[in-house]
């Protein structure tokens, strides 16, 4: 589903961003993704998404090379994905329908599919009863259900996963993890970057541990490495 | 595109449009200004063509010819004259009827004083040209035909209104170049701002898998209708304020009223109102349409 193949990645300054990685992620696997911050995980998932383009190496989402993209085959590819990230990233001056359904209105779904699709989006995710609501009016585990409605409504074959938990409270992280862990096993490959030694260690799952921009470890049920 | 994909579109657009009610009042108030300007001076510049035009009209230049020549010679000359491609019309003013014009302005009833026509070798073509500034050329040739004693022309004035019309024409191109530029920019510039405000949600819907058309769209909907209405604006206070305006030149420049002829309002509006639309919603898509590209990159 998911492959690097010595994959590098420069920015403009500094030392690079990923060394040399490789790794090899199958289809409805779940994986974690730890290690100190500056380690490349944001980077890991940005070249995922097409954001970046890798300095050198290979990168295979879902048989796609993405250094073979053509700018304008990169919306497509991106729906191979639903991504959330530590700062949920709503659109503030929308409910929690409009944000949902956004994502369809973007792939053009017609009105009366997501009318049928974002309510039970948001009844998976617990959120049915608070759909008129704006963001602000919610608290930060209830906008990360929102993103995650919005990022698996239309069905992604895979979820990444940035600090989803990173500012939530431990019964909210929790929550969250669980609503992962189910997606997963109805069938999507889930990759979470997280700083939850607690939850990693608790859930058992694969976990890639970067440090400076290489793996330097890779464990199926594994834990928390601290590299200090 | 999907039908409601297409009123999604729309809808965002309005509602982007009021989202950012100051951004979308500056635009609106740039093309408004710019099309009323173009509007008004659009107005002023063909009444003046028009009003020159009239005038060109009335400059005839006069031929007399040699004495003793019979009238059929004279209908031969008129008949050449008539011929030349920048001549209007030619009429040919008999001895008599010079006569009878002459004693008419100036003699009133004491012209039944004369039994003889003292003008008797006045018989004369007035010749009047499509284009004033080819007199010269017609004089040349007409001087230059036997039979013709002189040829009487008011060269000032025709000069004058050929380089005043050429004047005007010139002038008026520049100050709409400038006009479309300005608004053009402008636009551009308040578009950027409202890029720069949904930087967020447009990279939020690049996430998602949003083309870059869906992501364009709105914008150039929003400046496609603020374009429109900037457009409908000033058409509509020039509609109302036309006449008004007109009325009252006349009445305070009563004297040149011979002089002064307008055109009607609906003459300048079968032109000015698509003009008017296609400028507004040009600039409002090209301003728009350019500035979304130049900037929606992720
Ligand atoms: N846009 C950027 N420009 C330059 N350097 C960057 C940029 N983004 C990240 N980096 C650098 O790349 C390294 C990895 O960053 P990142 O992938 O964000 O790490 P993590 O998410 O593990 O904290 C860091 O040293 C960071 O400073
Ligand atoms: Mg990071």
């Amino acid at each position: 589903m998911i492959t690097l193949e010595n994959v590098s990645k420069s920015y403009s300054t500094g030392a690079p961003a990923l060394n040399n990685v490789s790794i090899q992620i199958d289809e409805g696997e779940f994986v974690f993704v730890v290690g100190d911050s500056g380690s490349g995980k944001s980077t890991f998932i940005r070249l995922l998404l097409r954001e970046l383009l890798p300095t050198s190496g290979r990168i295979v989402v879902n048989g796609n090379d993405v250094a073979r993209l053509k700018r304008r085959q990169i919306p497509k590819f991106r729906r191979n994905m639903g991504v959330v990230f530590q700062d949920f990233r709503l659109l503030k001056d929308r409910n929690v329908y409009e944000n949902v359904a956004f994502a369809q209105r973007v792939i053009q779904v017609s009105n009366k599919e997501i009318k049928k699709n974002v309510p039970s989006m948001l009844s998976i995710v617990g959120l049915a009863g608070k759909y008129k609501a704006k963001p602000r009016q919610l608290s930060g585990g209830e906008q990360q259900r929102v993103a995650l409605a919005r990022a698996l409504v239309n069905n992604p074959p895979i979820l990444l996963a940035d600090e989803p938990t990173g500012n939530l409270d431990p019964k909210n992280s929790w929550e969250i993890m669980k609503l992962l862990e189910e997606i997963n096993e109805k069938g999507t490959t889930v990759v979470v970057v997280t700083h939850n030694r607690e939850i990693v260690n608790a859930m058992k799952k694969r976990v890639v541990t970067m440090n400076k921009g290489v793996i330097v470890s890779d464990e199926k049920e594994g834990f928390y490495i601290d590299e200090n | 595109m999907r039908i409601s994909t297409f009123f999604y579109t729309l809808k965002q657009g309005i509602v982007n449009i009021f989202r950012n009610k100051w951004y979308s009042l500056a635009s609106l108030a740039t093309i408004t200004t710019c099309l009323l300007m173009f509007g008004v001076f659009y107005s002023v510049v063909m009444n003046f063509q028009y009003i020159l035009k009239s005038a060109q009209e009335g400059v005839a230049v006069k031929v007399f010819f040699e004495d003793g020549i019979s009238e059929d010679q004279i209908l031969k000359i008129g008949d050449t004259i008539l011929n030349r491609e920048e001549v209007l019309k030619a009429e040919y003013v008999s001895a008599t009827e010079a006569w009878e014009e002459f004693s008419e302005d100036y003699l009133g009833e004491y012209a039944d004083g004369y039994t003889d026509n003292p003008l008797k070798d006045c018989a004369n073509y007035k010749v009047y040209l499509k284009d004033v500034s080819k007199q010269q050329d017609l004089v040349a040739f007409v001087e230059s035909i036997e039979g013709v004693r002189e040829v009487v022309q008011s060269a000032l004035t025709a000069n004058m209104l050929s380089g005043v019309n050429k004047l005007v024409g010139y002038v008026s191109i520049g100050i709409i170049l400038i006009l479309l530029a300005v608004s053009t920019f402008l636009i551009s510039n308040t578009v950027t701002i409202g890029i720069s405000v949904r930087k967020e949600e447009i990279s939020i819907m690049k996430y998602i898998g949003a083309t870059d058309f869906f992501v364009r769209s709105p914008f150039v909907i929003e400046g496609i209708i603020i374009g429109a209405v900037g457009a409908a604006i000033p058409l509509g206070v020039m509609y109302v304020l036309y006449n008004k305006i007109i009325g009252f030149v006349i009445e305070k420049f009563n004297i040149l009223s011979q002089l002064l002829k307008f055109l009607t309002v609906e003459q300048i509006f079968t032109t000015l109102i698509p003009v008017s639309l296609i400028l507004g919603i040009g600039i409002g898509f090209i301003g728009s349409f350019i500035t979304v590209r130049k900037h929606i990159r992720v």
